[in-house]
């Protein structure tokens, strides 16, 4: 038996025991091949292979073009996530974490290979869960005082509410409110800028005296000339006679 | 008998030409007379029915409309003849000045304009033109004849105008003016107006026209609420403030210099309803000191020298008095509730006329100008009673009422007997009434053409006559001169 087919075959299991690995993804750089037999006659051209990453560096999510260039091959193979490609190209990978590619190009020569490595950057640490802010919670927290037509004096309702308000309000001493006073459209202009007036002050007074101090509110009246609800009808007008809370700083 | 009937027979080829003009021109007299007198049957008809329809309301409603001796049968006629242009250049300001003049006589309400239709042709355009007897005789039937010439060039315009007692040839012209001025509608209208306002004062003796009047009120019509300035008749609309917030309530001060009106102005980084004075001289608010709360319905003392205004500044809405500067604001009322709108009287300058809610409900009270002696003044039923207005009589007082069941509607109050006159009904929402200083015509807010516009209307109720269309337009105040 002539020892030349032999140690090509030899030589063959090796190179396809490697490739089993690469493909099985082992994270050991490949043995190196043994030296290479010198080639039968006529002795073909060596491959020989490029590849480069562009960016070198992204962000998780986003992708990197891996473009390579070769000469003398017959099979190129990209490993890993890309696979089988033509000799000269380029294609878009998305790595979930930093990876080496490797560029394997074989032919009637013998083989060769390149790496180029894309480094994904760590993701910034995830943030704490939502606080609401303090904008959010006002809106949540603070009730209005609604007013029986033509009424300043607080419902048993307007009471209820405005403790809630007033109980948030002591929680944020740093807090400054205006009252609005608001009416309906069916009084005059002047006399709901008066009654508007009396409702903003009613709601005040009655906010100072669960405990909250009186230099934190102010009050203003609009009267029936920033309505809440466009319509005329109870169910709108009831909705614009109220004292309104806006935060102020 | 009219000059063209007594053409002699035909002499000459020119007289023949004259003949045929002069019948040509009888012939389309005739037929606008007939038309006239078609239009005339029409409205006596249409007035007849409306008359009918309004007594069937009122027997029905248990509504009627008393007089206030306002109405007079007896008015004099005053007719207007074209002013004749010098030049084609002044055809269209002759023609407007004729129309304005007309308008602002019949608008005062004390004469009568007859139609135009009914004059003769031919219209003098200086004295020594005018044939009384074509203007006595009926159709025109009139007591007095407007007449004059409009010449124009093109730095100037100048308007020959009289007035003359056709049943008394002999006599002076009543009034005889000449007026010079910039050729512009505006100057047009504003000389017209002058002269409408010569002829009512000499036909009334004395009574002041209102022609040269104007009217401050509130539009939307531009986004925001801002306080507008219009001529008496509606034309002439222009924007004074852009506050671009909300400005409301506009009062004249006594010699139309100013303007007081509610504004919401930043103050100190929060905004409240504040008083703001506005200069009609400078075209700029003028300062006025901020106070705590609100600050609204800014009235004037007759005399000009005072304000008058509701503010929280001590907490409860209360009615203060100041200087024109706000200075040394002090407080009159001091009651339940809250009190505002007041109107000083103008005559008397003794009572102050004012709203407040301090029995339930807005009521109208009079109070001494010291703040003494605020007594209610009773009305035959319930509802929401606002808006007070002293007529310049300081006599009768204008005001809104919302009766139970029924919309607002603008009354008058004779303060002495307590008569009462109901002005509107059934025509939407009727709001905030104020006087012509003629004491013979109250602007008001209305809803009765659908949006909130301003309306005039004679103190008896009639002539109702709107003055704005584009957008909402609100709190009329007429100036006092």
């Amino acid at each position: 038996m002539n020892l030349a087919p032999r140690l090509l075959y030899r030589t063959g299991l090796i190179a396809a025991f490697a490739v089993v690995v690469l493909a099985f993804g082992c994270k050991h750089p490949p043995k190196a091949l043994p030296p290479q037999p010198p080639a039968p006659a006529p002795a073909a051209a060596r491959p020989t292979v490029t590849l480069q990453a562009s960016p070198t560096s992204i962000n998780k999510g986003d992708s990197s073009t891996l473009s390579w260039n070769s000469t003398d091959a017959t099979e190129l193979t990209i490993e890993p996530e890309v696979g089988a490609v033509t000799a000269q190209g380029s294609s878009k990978v998305s790595p979930s974490e930093s990876s080496t590619y490797k560029i394997t190009a074989s032919g009637p020569g013998g083989s060769a290979s390149a790496t180029a490595t894309v480094t994904v950057n760590a993701p910034p640490p995830p943030r704490p869960p939502a606080q609401p802010s303090l904008d959010e919670l006002f809106l949540k927290e603070v009730r209005d005082a609604y007013f029986d037509y033509d009424k300043a004096d607080l419902r048993p309702d307007a009471r209820a509410a405005l403790s809630k308000t007033a109980d948030f309000l002591k929680n944020y001493p740093q807090l400054r409110v205006t009252i609005e006073g608001h009416c309906d459209e069916r009084g005059s202009t002047e006399y709901n800028l008066g009654l508007g007036d009396r409702r903003a002050t009613a709601v005040k007074q009655f906010i100072v005296s669960l405990g909250v101090s009186a230099d934190r509110l102010s009050t203003v009246s609009f009267g029936k000339e920033k309505p809440f609800c466009m319509e005329s009808n109870e169910s709108c007008w009831s909705q614009n006679r109220r004292g309104h809370f806006v935060k102020s700083n | 008998m009219y000059p063209f009937f007594g053409i002699s027979p035909i002499e000459t080829i020119h007289k023949e030409m004259n003949r045929l003009r002069v019948s040509i021109k009888a012939f389309f007299w005739k037929v606008k007379v007939s038309g006239a007198f078609n239009r005339c049957r029409l409205i006596f008809l249409c007035a007849f029915f409306s008359l009918t329809a309004q007594a069937a309301l009122a027997q029905s409603e248990g509504w009627f409309r008393a007089g206030t001796g306002l109405g007079d049968t007896n008015k004099p006629r005053v007719a207007v003849a074209d002013f004749a242009p010098r030049a084609d250049s002044a055809k269209s300001h002759s023609s407007l000045f004729t129309q304005v003049v007309r308008d602002d006589l019949q608008f005062s309400g004390i004469l009568e304009v007859p139609s135009p239709s009914f004059y003769p042709p031919e219209a003098p355009s200086v004295p020594a033109e005018l044939k009384p007897a074509m203007w006595i005789d009926p159709p025109t039937n009139a007591n007095f004849l407007g007449f004059g010439n409009v010449s124009e060039s093109a730095a100037e315009v100048t308007i020959e105008a009289w007035l003359y007692d056709v049943r008394d040839p002999a006599s002076q012209a009543v009034v005889g003016k000449v007026y010079r001025g910039a050729p512009t509608d505006l100057q047009v209208r504003k000389f017209a107006h002058q002269f409408a306002d010569e002829i009512i004062s000499k036909l009334s003796g004395g009574l002041p026209g209102i022609a040269s009047t104007q009217i401050a009120f509130v539009s939307s019509r531009n986004g925001s609420k801002e306080i507008w300035v219009m001529d008496y008749d509606g034309s002439n609309q222009r924007q004074l403030t852009s506050l671009k917030s909300i400005s409301l309530t506009p009062r004249w001060s006594p010699d139309a210099s100013r303007i007081a009106f509610t504004c919401f102005a930043p103050s100190s980084g929060l905004t409240s309803a504040q008083i703001c004075m506005y200069s009609m001289d400078t075209g700029k608010l003028v300062s006025f000191p901020r106070f705590r709360g609100t600050n609204i319905t800014p009235a004037w003392s007759p005399d000009g020298a005072q304000i008058i205004f509701s503010s929280s500044m001590q907490g409860n809405p209360e009615l203060f008095v100041s200087d024109i500067n706000g200075g040394r604001p002090k407080r009159l009322t001091n009651a339940n509730g809250a009190s505002m709108s007041p109107s000083w009287n103008p005559k008397t300058g003794q009572t102050v006329a004012f709203v407040s809610d301090r029995g339930g409900t807005p009521q109208l009270y009079l109070m001494n100008s010291d703040g003494t002696s605020a007594t209610k003044l009773d009305l035959p039923d319930k509802g929401y009673v606002i808006d007070p207005a002293w007529a310049p009589n300081g006599q009768l007082l204008a005001f809104s009422w919302r009766r139970p069941n029924d919309n607002y509607d603008i009354y008058i109050m004779d303060a002495a007997t307590r008569q009462l006159v109901e002005l509107t009904r059934d025509q939407g929402r009727n709001e905030r009434p104020s006087w012509a200083p003629d004491g013979r015509h109250l602007v008001f807010e209305s809803t009765r053409g659908g949006t909130r516009q301003i309306w005039t209307m004679l103190a008896d109720g009639s002539q109702p006559h709107q003055l704005t269309t584009g957008g909402h337009n609100e709190s009329p105040n007429w100036s006092t001169r």
